[in-house]
């Protein structure tokens, strides 16, 4: 087992060294990873890998890819991509232009999800979406727009049951057990790195999607990266978080409202 | 030695299950007193997602306050919680809860060995977990790492189990310190203090 104080002089060297800040990351998730880690890449001790971090930039990015999660699924809670469509795009539908980001989109399906959402509204033409993450790696999956054809059969049946009517694999192209979707929909999708936790805000949006990101945070850091999207977010907007994750509590919590049982909230001040 | 004869205080109850373990807590949450004096937490192998009518229907085999877990919720006594669907449930230094949407463990998300083995590292000693019915490993490893811990741990006796598999897994493992059918854990539950 790796003690707190190992880990506290871990993030400390990723600051000092690389500028990373780790340290109002949640620790019980945080530990594990570390673990795992040690574990993959077969470190004898927990010195070893501490050296190798401080030693080697390469190494580095794997260790930032993997101490932070990147599991993510197309229309992962149908209910929730239901509510957007049938609640929220309606009334993004009135703009004349449609802005929307989604902060910490790992490897992009939730982003391809949005866009064809937006394209069965007839809205993708004037929609742009920002998919943004603090990992250049998971990014690169986003502009390719490339994801494993073994999950399409199960994506297909979420896409159904967040109300989608047509045939799912028109959306891509199969080849070599790749499912590579339409430019049509990447055409749309605007991609940069961005750190929750350094980084501030870069534009005014209508939606922020920022779901199963937050949980990885301590509740003064998400304090923080709520504040960056009130500030990010314009008239008539909304916020929406992972099913498990809540404005509750938090400091921005009176200036939103939630719409119904999905976590979509609505600006309200 | 006099300090043998302490049996550590119960700070945290953790029960896990998997296949048939429901019929076993529609048995036991009645059976627990109303006036618990530690929180417990339910870590279910659950279909996807969902089925949010499981915490009403656990709610209302109890008299003790029911809740699934969200993001960060403090841990307090006397309150049942249940890790949500298609989550980890991780605890954290100040005793609120966390959740993580890693890879599954053991084919499962949450993970049985994921909460118990961070429940030891936070309560250690003062952790009491239990295993019921199931199909699968999970839990097993949990178990070792709360009785590394100087925790108490408990398998359901696999004759009584709809899937005797994951307690009797525990058992021949070494990770069961006591073996009980279900008075029995709720007798023991109910005396802990
Ligand atoms: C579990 S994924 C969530 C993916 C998707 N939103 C979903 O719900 O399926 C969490 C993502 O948050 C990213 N992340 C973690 N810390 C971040 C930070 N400080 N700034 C931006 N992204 C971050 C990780 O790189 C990872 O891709």
């Amino acid at each position: 087992m790796i003690e707190d104080e190992d880990i506290d002089l871990l993030l400390n060297d990723l600051f000092d060294l690389y500028g990373y800040d780790f340290t109002s990351y949640s620790r019980a998730s945080l530990q594990r990873r570390i673990e795992r880690l040690c574990m993959l890449d077969k470190f004898p001790s927990f010195a070893e890998l501490r050296y190798r971090v401080r030693n080697d930039p390469e190494y580095l990015k794997r260790f930032v890819e993997e101490i932070t999660v990147n599991v993510t699924e197309m229309f992962r809670d149908p209910s929730f991509y239901k509510s957007l469509r049938d609640d929220i795009l309606p009334v993004l539908g009135t703009k004349p232009f449609i802005r929307i980001w989604h902060a910490g989109c790992s490897t992009g399906e939730e982003v391809y999800s949005m866009a064809i959402l937006l394209k069965e509204a007839n809205l993708l033409r004037k929609s742009l979406l920002y998919a943004t993450d603090l990992n250049p790696t998971v990014l690169e999956k986003v502009r390719k727009g490339i994801f494993p054809l073994t999950q399409m059969k199960q994506y297909s049946e979420s896409y159904i049951a967040s109300g989608g009517t047509r045939d799912f694999s028109s959306y891509y192209t199969a080849n070599y057990g790749q499912a590579k979707f339409d430019s049509e929909l990447s055409e749309k999708i605007i991609i940069s790195t961005h750190n929750l936790v350094s980084d501030s805000s870069f534009n005014e949006f209508d939606l922020i999607l920022c779901r199963n990101v937050l949980i990885y945070f301590d509740k003064k850091l998400q304090d923080r990266v709520l504040q960056l999207f009130d500030a990010s977010l314009g008239t008539l907007s909304y916020l929406a978080l992972g099913t498990k994750e809540t404005l509750k509590f938090s400091v921005v919590q009176n200036k939103f409202k939630q719409l119904n049982r999905e976590k979509i909230w609505k600006k309200i001040e | 030695m006099e300090e043998n004869r302490i049996t550590p205080h119960c700070e945290l109850l953790l029960i896990g299950g998997s296949a048939g373990s429901l019929e076993v807590l529609f048995k036991l949450l009645p059976l627990l007193k109303a006036d618990l004096p530690f929180p417990v937490v339910l870590v279910l192998h659950r279909r996807n997602s969902g089925d949010s009518s499981l915490t009403e229907l656990l709610a209302s085999k109890s008299s003790l306050f029911t809740s699934e877990v969200e993001d960060k919720d403090p841990i307090l006594a006397g309150n049942i919680y249940l890790a949500p669907a298609d989550y980890h449930l991780l605890i954290e230094n100040d005793r609120s809860f966390s959740l993580d949407y890693s890879e599954k463990i053991n084919y499962s998300r949450p993970s049985i060995d994921v909460t118990f083995e961070s429940a030891a590292n936070i309560y250690g000693c003062s952790v009491v977990a239990a295993l019921l019915s199931g199909a699968n490993e999970d839990g097993t490893r949990g178990l070792m790492a709360i009785q590394k811990a100087g925790g108490r741990t408990v398998a359901q006796l696999p004759a009584t189990a709809q899937m005797p598999f994951m307690p009797q897994h525990a058992i021949t493992s070494d990770a069961a310190g006591l073996v009980l059918d279900i008075p029995g854990m709720a007798h023991f539950f109910n005396t802990l203090e």
